[in-house]
């Protein structure tokens, strides 16, 4: 018998999306530029977050229209963002067969305790993170694939790299601490008992990780790759930038040549200005995006 | 020493597969890395995305010239890139298997699944396990091309000559099989024997 839905299965798509790079879209045609730039997927939403930042108001998931109209122009997965805790969002999108679907801090959370419990669908979830007691608990809720969150719409590279590099700061710890310290980490960082195990163990998530919130350039995305990440996820950085096409083109590139600076020299040539981007003390701290989720 | 092209997709997820047989593996980024390689394994992964870096990478070529000698094991994408012809304009195969593939055939990733599946691989039969992600259906195939195996009575797993083509992830479900018979029997014997004679 046939089985669908599984963790496992779910866990396989995010493998397949590994030295990739997922695009943010705001409609078909740059769906269409996305996919020709060579794109392992697109995220479809409304408004861009450095768009969200700039214009306020609730953002909530995105018209189902629009979704549909990305889905038929392309053939690679398409995901889609819900409102953390929004589950009613997230039934519409597995409605849609989108495939995957963002519990994201990029909009407007919809309950300020409670994440969607995730294994209750068949479609899989992806979830941001800033350490690894965050990451833990979206796993243990049924995340597939978590994102190191950085600070999306920022074109500041700073808080991804914060990031992650507290993630892979938090697993070294564990894989050197003794049995008997491990409970006690797993209270302090708020995570299920037996992920803190497995992670002590492995030394690594149990769900690929990748990066997420203010890449820009080809060589962010290279930064991130070499700090743990991946696949990267370009949000606000491709269309806020002056040449979209070229510019997604050239940090498809930098994924898969992450380690060559010498090919990064020719991959960054020539580009034209990368989206303008925020100091982070530009950015009010009750208005970092990074802070929703708990 | 096998090579892994590692352009995109779960290459990592195939270089634990050689490990657990004990053969020797590299990842492959660069078409000078294919004169060390007498085997190659074209990963899971997006198609579109492995023909955009292929050919801006020049991979082409240098693969379709390595598959005369070589075996190849293609997986999901990786068949996709081994056919002879895709129905989509996105995506430019190597035309290494005699066979047309058409993408994404068994839906969008709620359809994805897993299921016991029945291998021939000459007279031994097998069962594995097997997760097909997004996956391709194999559409038309020449008479020169052998079905290993047939899923709801579609091909799933091919052969020709000494390479090896499937729509599902053996490297998901720990599965050796696939990658032992190419890499380590008679394929790999017959064309190593072949490659020192020439």
């Amino acid at each position: 018998m046939a089985e669908k839905g599984l963790f496992e299965i779910k866990v396989g798509l995010a493998e397949m999306l590994k030295g990739g790079v997922i695009m943010d879209v705001m409609n078909a045609d740059q769906a269409k530029i996305a996919e020709d730039a060579g794109a392992v997927a697109v995220m479809a939403l409304e408004r861009i977050p450095a768009l969200i930042r700039e214009e306020g108001g609730i953002a909530r998931a995105s018209d189902p229209e629009m979704i549909r109209a990305i889905q038929s122009v392309v053939s690679i997965p398409v995901m889609a963002k819900v409102r953390i805790g929004h589950f009613a969002e997230a039934q519409i999108l597995e409605a849609m067969e989108v495939d995957f679907v963002d519990e994201s801090e990029v909009l407007t959370p919809a309950d300020e305790h409670n994440h969607i419990w995730k294994h209750d669908y068949k479609v899989p979830f992806v979830c941001g993170c800033r350490n690894l007691g965050e990451a833990l608990r979206r796993i243990g809720e049924g995340a597939a694939l978590i994102r190191t969150k950085g600070e999306a719409g920022s074109g500041n590279i700073v808080e991804a790299v914060r990031h992650m590099r507290q993630v892979q700061s938090d697993m070294k710890k564990l894989t050197v601490m003794d049995q008997d310290e491990l409970m006690a980490a797993a209270k302090e960082m708020g995570a299920p008992f037996a992920l803190v195990q497995q992670v002590a163990k492995l030394g690594k998530l149990p769900v690929p990780n990748f990066a997420a919130g203010g890449i820009a350039t080809p060589a962010d995305a290279s930064l991130m790759m070499q700090l743990g990440a991946e696949t990267v996820f370009v949000g606000s950085g491709i269309f806020m930038s002056e040449d979209p096409a070229p510019r997604a083109k050239a940090i498809v590139d930098a994924v898969t040549y992450f380690k060559d600076p010498k090919k990064l020299v020719e991959i960054s040539s020539g580009l034209q200005s990368a989206m303008k981007g925020l100091d982070m003390s530009e950015i009010p701290e009750g208005e970092r995006l990074q802070e929703r989720g708990w | 020493m096998i090579g892994v092209l590692a352009l995109q997709g779960d290459y990592e997820k195939h270089i634990q597969i050689l490990d657990l047989l004990k053969i020797q593996s590299m990842e492959i980024r660069y078409p000078s890395e294919m004169d060390k390689i007498q085997g190659l394994v074209i990963p899971g992964g997006e198609s579109t995305t492995m023909t955009d870096l292929m050919g801006r990478n020049d991979f082409y070529q240098p693969i379709q010239k390595f598959a005369k000698d070589f075996p190849i094991l293609g997986t999901c994408a990786g068949l996709i890139m081994m056919a002879s012809s895709v129905p989509d304009s996105r995506v430019k195969p190597l035309g290494i298997l005699d066979i047309e593939v058409d993408r994404n055939a068994y839906g969008r990733q709620i359809h994805s699944f897993t299921d016991q599946l029945p291998i021939k691989l000459d007279d031994s039969e097998t069962h594995v396990p097997s997760t097909f992600i997004r996956a391709p259906k194999i559409t038309n195939m020449s008479s020169n091309v052998e079905v290993i195996s047939k899923y709801e009575g579609d091909p799933v797993a091919v052969r020709q000559g000494h390479h090896i083509g499937l729509s599902f992830h053996p490297e998901l479900d720990n599965v050796t099989v696939f990658h032992d018979y190419i890499f380590k029997k008679q394929l790999w014997k017959k064309t190593s024997l072949k490659h020192h004679a020439a």
